[in-house]
Parts: C-alpha cells; sequence; structure tokens
C-alpha cells in the first residue's frame, strides 16, 4: 500500500510542478526535505532513547506486568464472552497497557496473541467474534498517554512549550475510546454472536 | 482549564519519579537499564531514518509543487462549512493509513505554521489521539486470518473521528488565538 501512495505523491508533485511550472522548487525541496529528515532524526535520537531508556527500568521491575494484573478485572464487562482468567485476557490486557505506556514493540506482540487466544474462542473463524472487534475498536481508538513523537517533532521546530499538548491529548485520547466502547457496545446488541 | 495545562507540565516528570522510585523498591539496576532501553530507542530511530527520508521528501515535492494548495482548495468549501482547518485535511487522511507517511505531512505543517500556531497545536493534538487503522487492522487480523470484520472498521472510525473532533474543540477552548 505504502508503495503505491509513496509513488503516487512524488509524481503528482512532478506532474503539478510540471503545469505549474515549478520544477525548480521541487528540486530544492527534494534536497531540503532529505536534510531537515536526517537534522529531526538527530532531535529524536535523544528523545526517543531517553523514552525507551526509561521504561525499560519500569518494564525490569516489573511495572508492566503489574499495571496489566490490575487491569485484567476492569476488562470483564468489556469482555463479557471471555471466560474469567482465560490467556486472552491476560495478552489483551498486556496490549492495552503498552499501548497506553507507548510500547509499540511490545503492544503487537501480545495483540497478536491475544487475538490467536480469540481465535480459539471464535466459533466461525472466518469471522471476528464480538469480543475480537471490542479489542480491535479499543486498540486502534488510541490509548497512549503520552505520544514522545510528537514532543520530539515539536521541539525540533522551536516549540516554546512542547509539552502543552499532553493534557489536552490525553483528554481527546480518552473521548475516542470512550466513543470506541460505546459504538462498539450498541452494534454488538444489534449484531448476532 | 488550567489543571489541564498544569498536568501537561507534570505528566512527565512524575512518570520518571514514578518508575525511578519503583526501580529502587525493587532492587533493580537503574543506570544499567537505562542505558540498555536507549540503545534499543536509538536503534529504533536509526531504523525508522530511511523511511523519513522517503515520505519527507516525497511531502516535500508535493507541497512545493503546490499540488496539496490545489487539493486544499477544492475541498475548502467542505471544511469551512465544518469549521475545520483546511490545510489539515490531507494530513488528517494520511494519519488513518501510514504513520510515517503522515508524519511527513505533520512536519510540512510544522514547518509553514509552527508549532505553537494554532494549526501547529490543533495537529499535534489531533495525531495524539488518532491511530492507522487501516494498517493495524490488517496486521491484526491477518494474523488469524478473518476476513470478515464486521463493525470493526465503523467502530474504529467512528473513535478516530471522535477524537479528531475533540481535538479541534480542546484547541478552541485552550489556545484561543
Amino acid at each position: 500500500m505504502l508503495n503505491y501512495i509513496w509513488g503516487c505523491m512524488i509524481l503528482t508533485g512532478i506532474a503539478v510542478a510540471a503545469a505549474t511550472g515549478r520544477m525548480q522548487d521541487v528540486t530544492n525541496a527534494a534536497i531540503e526535505s532529505a536534510k531537515d529528515a536526517v537534522m529531526l532524526c538527530v532531535t529524536m535520537l535523544g528523545v526517543m532513547s531517553m523514552w525507551t531508556g526509561l521504561m525499560r527500568i519500569a518494564e525490569r521491575a516489573g511495572l508492566v506486568d503489574i499495571m496489566s494484573e490490575k487491569m485484567t478485572p476492569l476488562l470483564n464487562p468489556l469482555f463479557p464472552d471471555i471466560p474469567r482468567g482465560h490467556k486472552a485476557l491476560k495478552h489483551i490486557s498486556t496490549n492495552f497497557i503498552a499501548n497506553i505506556l507507548g510500547l509499540g514493540w511490545a503492544a503487537t506482540p501480545a495483540g497478536i496473541k491475544a487475538m490467536e487466544e480469540l481465535q480459539k474462542l471464535n466459533p466461525r473463524k472466518d469471522t471476528a467474534s464480538k469480543s475480537m472487534c471490542m479489542f480491535m475498536i479499543i486498540n486502534m481508538s488510541s490509548l497512549q498517554l503520552v505520544t514522545m513523537n510528537i514532543l520530539a517533532y515539536r521541539s525540533q521546530y522551536n516549540s516554546a512549550n512542547p509539552s502543552e499538548i499532553i493534557g489536552p491529548g490525553l483528554i481527546a485520547t480518552l473521548i475516542s475510546t470512550i466513543a470506541g466502547i460505546a459504538v462498539g457496545k450498541f452494534c454488538e446488541k444489534g449484531a448476532g454472536r | 482549564m488550567n489543571y489541564i495545562m498544569a498536568l501537561s507540565n507534570l505528566i512527565i516528570p512524575l512518570t520518571f519519579a514514578v518508575i525511578i522510585l519503583y526501580g529502587y523498591a525493587k532492587n533493580v539496576d537503574l543506570y544499567d537499564n537505562f542505558i540498555e532501553g536507549a540503545k534499543d530507542g536509538m536503534q529504533t530511530v536509526i531504523g525508522i531514518l530511511p523511511t523519513i527520508v522517503g515520505l519527507m521528501v516525497a511531502v516535500g515535492i508535493l507541497r512545493a509543487s503546490g499540488a496539496l494548495d490545489i487539493f486544499s482548495g477544492i475541498i475548502s468549501p467542505l471544511t469551512s462549512r465544518l469549521g475545520y482547518p483546511n490545510e489539515a485535511v490531507p494530513l488528517t487522511l494520511m494519519r488513518l493509513v501510514s504513520s510515517s507517511a503522515s508524519t511527513g505531512l505533520l512536519l510540512d505543517l510544522f514547518k509553514k505554521y509552527g508549532p505553537d500556531s494554532f494549526m501547529g497545536r490543533f495537529v499535534s493534538i489531533m495525531m495524539s489521539c488518532t491511530e492507522t487503522v487501516f494498517y493495524t487492522m490488517s496486521v491484526y487480523f491477518m494474523s488469524v486470518k478473518i476476513t470478515k470484520t464486521r463493525y470493526t472498521l465503523t467502530g474504529a472510525l467512528i473513535a478516530n473521528v471522535a477524537g479528531i473532533a475533540a481535538s479541534l474543540v480542546l484547541t478552541n477552548i485552550l489556545f484561543p488565538s
């Protein structure tokens, strides 16, 4: 998909530039952008290393495990079809916690394990179960508390206060997750098993 | 509203404090683990560097050609009726498809308007509460060979639209221009 989009972006740009006579601008933009990309990654190196370093401590101290254990009981009302204590719930809570903390690399493996466990409970193997739909909707409603990369981009472009968007971002994330849960629950009622 | 701003300034120091205190209590080698994790983070960034170069170049070409302006012009009657920042539309659409491609567009808006402008703040908040719906869905469902996804897409899209609308409202309330 991205192969197609990427090629399209460049070809559209060149075609439009040919039509509007902006070839010189396009040449400059291509070179300038490549340089900007490297400068940006230099800023990112610092910010992201700081964050992943901190998160490694949290992981080693068992903080991630404890948080997902604490979360599991909260999941029962969201996933009434999963038997209590089933492995799927553990993977789902690990996935949610990793997403909340912004640990993408930990979230995806746990999420895929959760899907595999949910598939075992699923009577129709080609159709998503209610629990799968709910899990995916919450997962895609964005759960991350602090989007460290956005803060890094903001500071690279000289924001006076890069972190001023954390609070509003958190509220917006909460709203999107609540909306997702509400729609999921509503659709569950309308659909069969 | 001041609480929200105070929270913004508190959350990172607080995260540091909690994690380090907890690490102390659990007798974890704090600094060694920090270094090890930081190494991983560096590798991640170096890993995405080629992607960022590729996409920023593509977006740079697209913008310099004037194609984005033409697109914004076409949809402006619709967005102005909704009160939606016109030039954020390509970013909003791309956000749902690819996180790295949307990063290219995001940085482009930061460059043009600055991160502390209305546009800059709005897109920062919007990017924090949305997700690459199409990519995530295909990875997860493909891993267990599910083809009928029922209301998953509808639910995820509504959740993301709610987040986008909330970002716009919050930016207007918290950062009146």
